[in-house]
């Protein structure tokens, strides 16, 4: 008898499978993440959770027979003679079906993980300009077979090949086979005539000597497999929060621009293998924080947004060359700015900022308990809405309340065509 | 050899290597058990939902419909709306066990003795299952299957392989024989039949046969009628034999698809049909090991009650007017008769001698019920060997329900003289593969028209297949036949036709 612990064998038997299911469901999946997504905060919707799909699509048909005459045996008679007829309505003859098989349920249940649900969260969104993607920073090498070479670590020599080449080489060059020596040397032992047998010992001896003249392998027969070192191609991308933190930015402001950076954070860790994250907080001056200092640390002072451009710029230049980075940078604010910066914005934007960026995308954040559409268009909007009239690549919402934080991530990473729709709309 | 095999819950694994150990001195020595060589595998939680969702197998192709059934019993497991399985075993050799880590050592040797001797014997020994399965193959065959199926995918597109595997799995049930077939003659045998034929030709002639008048000549319209459903080996009940071999317009590699799940559908097969017996089995095996044990003072007084326990939920089964009623618990059924046939055998009375005069005060149980155990499946199991003792016991009663009358439903037997071999007659009814599955064949092909498939629904006592599901079945045959397919619902008692299905082929094919 054998003993097996399987306790630790690799989990996740039944992943493919899931993923199998789970793409096959992808449609009614999708939509039902969109409808419990809907009223969960951000920080939950990030959790993965259960979901309900309707089974539809999702059978196994079998065939199946229903109604008809039905004879059934029932253990437990308390006071039933033969004859009796028991009435059909009430439960008086018991339940006749076992409880239904989960498979036969309207609605199916079941458990998404949280990187499942993210998954399919952001599904239909796209990350704009995905063609600049840049592969740099090899993580790892994979080894690939790359055919035969003449040279190699004995592990690798390639027996069937070795032998295909000795005996092409052995047949090409007539190399006498054991059995053609063998047959001559009986030969030579019956013959009596000697001069014949002379004639055919010395044929043996040019037969021995060929034979020995060409080896059975030669070195040159050896093949090795080889292997090629490929490098494994990792997409990066730096993501650069911009955010305002001049005394007119309350709580909530902040709390709603995090919210964003964090979706946007998810979205890009799930399209590139390497994100790093750049936080620049400015007043009237901007520095770069940690991620602590950037939402909580107290600040104050004017607002000069170029300041923060600047201070982007610069460490793009120093450390982020953009043809080995993809460059995305989220801008929130609450729209104020000195008037006597708009020029300097418009400038750092079109020449240094946006050439190089993916995407830019600009939120304006205000009060909750406002409609956007009340608010009157801030300095940095308008601002926006001219360069972006310009044609530059320039996205740009409002959002109030928690709520909307969502939906303005949506429409900001729809997939292109629709997105460009929207926009034209 | 004697002493406390454990004490207390815990265990490891030179624990479990003493209670195998001790079971199999019971199981052999005792019971005369005949078993595979044991291989006890523990695992998670986690890994026994993905055995579930492959049916238990160790290793399966990949297919969406095993991800669903994990996501279902996932989700249904941390509700806390079901439990799992103690343990779970596999026909093959050796034959595997997989022990849950969260038994207790109690557990554990219950599983054991259940799993790895009660089953691992039957499996072995029964007819079905050595007609049917062959237990040093599976795994291999498994192993081929998923390596084709993902070559398959590799090169025909995963969606092309999930089509047709989709519809072998919805004729699954459809895919299976149910009587061995005919050795093929190698033709040295036939050569050796057709000279013995000519033999005795020769030796009977008598040229009076000659002027017999024969029948009535059959016309040649007849004759290739049935030369057609010779040659197609028709009717076919094997919907999945059937395509495999002659669905015309199907790629090799799909016909190899729907042979692999037509061979694991029939490893199933036996499986089905000794649900009660196989439990039954076990349950007794275990007993009769967990109480010699105990006897033997190997298990403490206190294991005893946890096992005692645990034993009487399986072995639990409600009446049926009780809300956890849901049909019979084939361990209880299963345990019931062959404790019964023990007390037959040991300790008959009259009555039982009337009944069973073949095995009644012969002494030997183990010996009867090894022979039961080899020869019976679940139908016939209970034909003959439900008692009246046990009828009486369980107070079984038939009732029988017909949605033309009216009045109500009748009771039509109950546990009294008369009504004992009708309620036996019945209830092994249940069980009865021939009943449980719809009679579906195919019973003929238009070769000279529009190649449509012609397939026949016998319909028993009125019920008919659900049409929804019906619908999407033939669907999925007709798109792998790749032209018509026709169902028709005929009355088995008046040949009537109820109901007929024609579907198209989803993908028209291409002028040939």
């Amino acid at each position: 008898m054998h003993i097996i612990d399987r306790r630790l064998n690799p989990g996740g038997k039944s992943l493919e499978n899931r993923q199998r299911f789970l793409r096959r469901a992808k449609a009614l999946v999708q939509g039902a993440v969109k409808k419990t997504s809907q009223d969960r905060d951000i920080k939950d919707v990030l959790e993965g959770g259960e979901v309900s799909i309707p089974l539809d699509g999702m059978d196994e048909p079998r065939f199946r027979r229903e109604g008809g005459t039905r004879d059934m045996v029932l253990p437990g008679n308390k006071k039933f003679i033969e004859g009796d007829i028991l009435p059909r309505s009430g439960d008086g003859s018991g339940r006749k079906s076992g409880p239904g098989q989960g498979d036969s349920e309207d609605a199916f249940r079941f458990v998404l993980s949280k990187e499942e649900f993210v998954n399919l969260f952001l599904d239909d969104l796209e990350l704009p300009d995905l063609a600049k993607r840049k592969f740099a920073e090899a993580e790892s090498e994979g080894l690939v077979r790359a055919g035969y070479s003449t040279s190699g670590s004995p592990a690798n020599i390639s027996i069937s090949r070795t032998v295909a080449r000795a005996m092409a080489r052995r047949v090409a060059l007539r190399r006498p086979r054991p059995e053609a020596i063998a047959e001559l040397e009986a030969r030579i032992e019956q013959e009596t005539d000697d001069d014949k047998r002379a004639a055919l010992v010395a044929e043996l001896e040019a037969l021995k000597a060929k034979a020995k003249r060409i080896p059975f392998i030669d070195p040159i027969d050896i093949r090795y497999r080889r292997f090629e070192a490929v490098p494994k191609p990792i997409a990066q991308a730096v993501m650069f929060c911009l955010m305002d933190v001049s005394g007119s930015m309350s709580e909530h402001m902040k709390d709603l621009a995090k919210r964003f950076y964090m979706l946007l954070y998810v979205f890009l860790t799930r399209r590139y293998r390497h994100v790093e994250i750049v936080f620049i907080r400015h007043t009237d001056r901007a520095e770069e924080v940690d991620e602590q200092t950037f939402f909580y640390g107290p600040a104050s002072g004017g607002t000069l947004v170029s300041s923060a451009l600047q201070c982007m710029h610069d460490i793009v230049r120093s450390r982020f060359r953009p043809s080995d980075w993809n460059i995305y940078a989220a801008q929130a604010s609450d729209g104020d700015n000195a008037t006597s910066d708009s020029e300097n914005v418009a400038r750092l934007l079109t020449d240094n900022i946006l050439p190089v960026s993916q995407f830019f995308a600009y939120l304006e954040v205000g009060e909750s308990g406002t409609y956007s559409f009340e608010m009157p268009d801030s300095a940095l909007w308008s601002l926006y809405e001219r360069l972006r009239a310009n044609g530059e690549p320039l996205s740009m919402r409002k959002v109030r309340d928690r709520s909307e934080i969502f939906p303005v991530f949506h429409d900001l990473f729809q997939r292109r065509g629709t997105s460009q729709e929207r926009a034209a709309s | 050899m004697s002493g406390l095999l454990f004490d207390g819950a815990d265990w490891n694994f030179l624990t479990l290597q003493r209670i195998h150990d001790a079971c199999e001195t019971v199981a052999h020595k005792e019971l005369g058990l005949d078993t595979y060589p044991n291989q006890i595998e523990v695992i998670t939680a986690e890994q026994m939902l993905d055995a579930y969702s492959s049916v238990g197998m160790p290793l399966f192709y990949k297919h969406w419909s095993f991800g669903k059934h994990f996501a279902y019993h996932e989700a249904s497991y941390r509700k806390g709306l079901m439990g799992l399985a103690y343990e779970i075993v596999i026909n093959s050799s050796p034959c595997i066990s997989y022990l849950m880590e969260e038994n207790t050592a109690t557990m554990q040797t219950l599983v054991i003795a259940h799993a790895a001797f009660g089953h691992n014997h039957f499996f072995k020994n029964n007819y079905l299952f050595k007609q049917w399965t062959d237990a040093d193959g599976i795994l291999d065959y498994l192993d081929f299957a998923r390596g084709y199926i993902g070559q398959c995918e590799d090169r025909y597109g995963r969606l092309a392989v999930e089509h047709t595997l989709d519809a072998a799995h919805a004729l699954m049930s459809h895919g299976v024989d149910r009587y061995p077939g005919k050795k093929k003659l190698d033709f040295r045998e036939e050569e050796k039949r057709a000279g013995k034929r000519r033999l005795y030709e020769e030796g009977t002639f008598n040229d009076l046969w000659r002027t017999v008048p024969t029948g009535p000549v059959k016309t040649s319209a007849v004759l290739n009628v049935e030369r057609r459903r010779t040659l197609l080996g028709l009717p076919q009940e094997n919907l999945l034999y059937f395509l495999e071999k002659t669905a015309p317009r199907l790629a090799p590699w799909q016909r190899e698809l729907l042979r692999i799940v037509r061979h694991i559908a029939q490893y199933f097969y036996p499986q089905g049909q000794t649900k009660v017996m196989n439990e039954g089995t076990a349950t007794y095996v275990h007993y009769r090991i967990m109480n010699r044990l105990h006897q033997e003072g190997r298990l403490t007084d206190g294991n005893f009650l946890e096992f005692l326990q645990s034993h009487t939920n399986v072995v639990f089964q409600p009446e049926f007017d009780d809300p956890r009623f849901s049909g019979f618990n084939p361990y209880a059924l299963g345990f019931a008769i062959m404790q019964d046939i023990e007390r037959i055998v040991k300790d008959p009375t009259e009555e039982d001698r009337e009944w069973f005069p073949d095995i009644a005060g012969t002494g030997d149980e183990m010996a009867v019920l090894r022979d039961v155990w080899a020869n019976y499946r679940d139908e016939s199991f209970i034909t003959q060997f439900l008692s009246p003792a046990l009828i009486r016991h369980l107070r079984l009663f038939h009732l029988h329900d017909d949605p033309a009358d009216r009045t109500g439903i009748l009771v039509d037997a109950i546990h009294d003289e008369r009504g004992y071999r009708r309620i036996r007659r019945e209830l092994s009814k249940q069980y009865d593969v021939g009943y449980i599955d719809p009679n579906i064949e195919v019973v003929d092909v238009d070769l000279a028209g529009d190649r449509r498939l012609m397939l026949r629904h016998t319909v028993v006592k009125g019920a008919q297949l659900s049409e929804t599901d019906t619908k999407r079945v033939l669907q999925h045959l007709a798109d792998l036949w790749s032209y018509d397919v026709s169902l028709v619902e005929v009355d088995a008692a008046t040949d009537k036709v109820l109901k007929e299905y024609v579907l198209n082929p989803r993908i028209q094919p291409a002028a040939a």
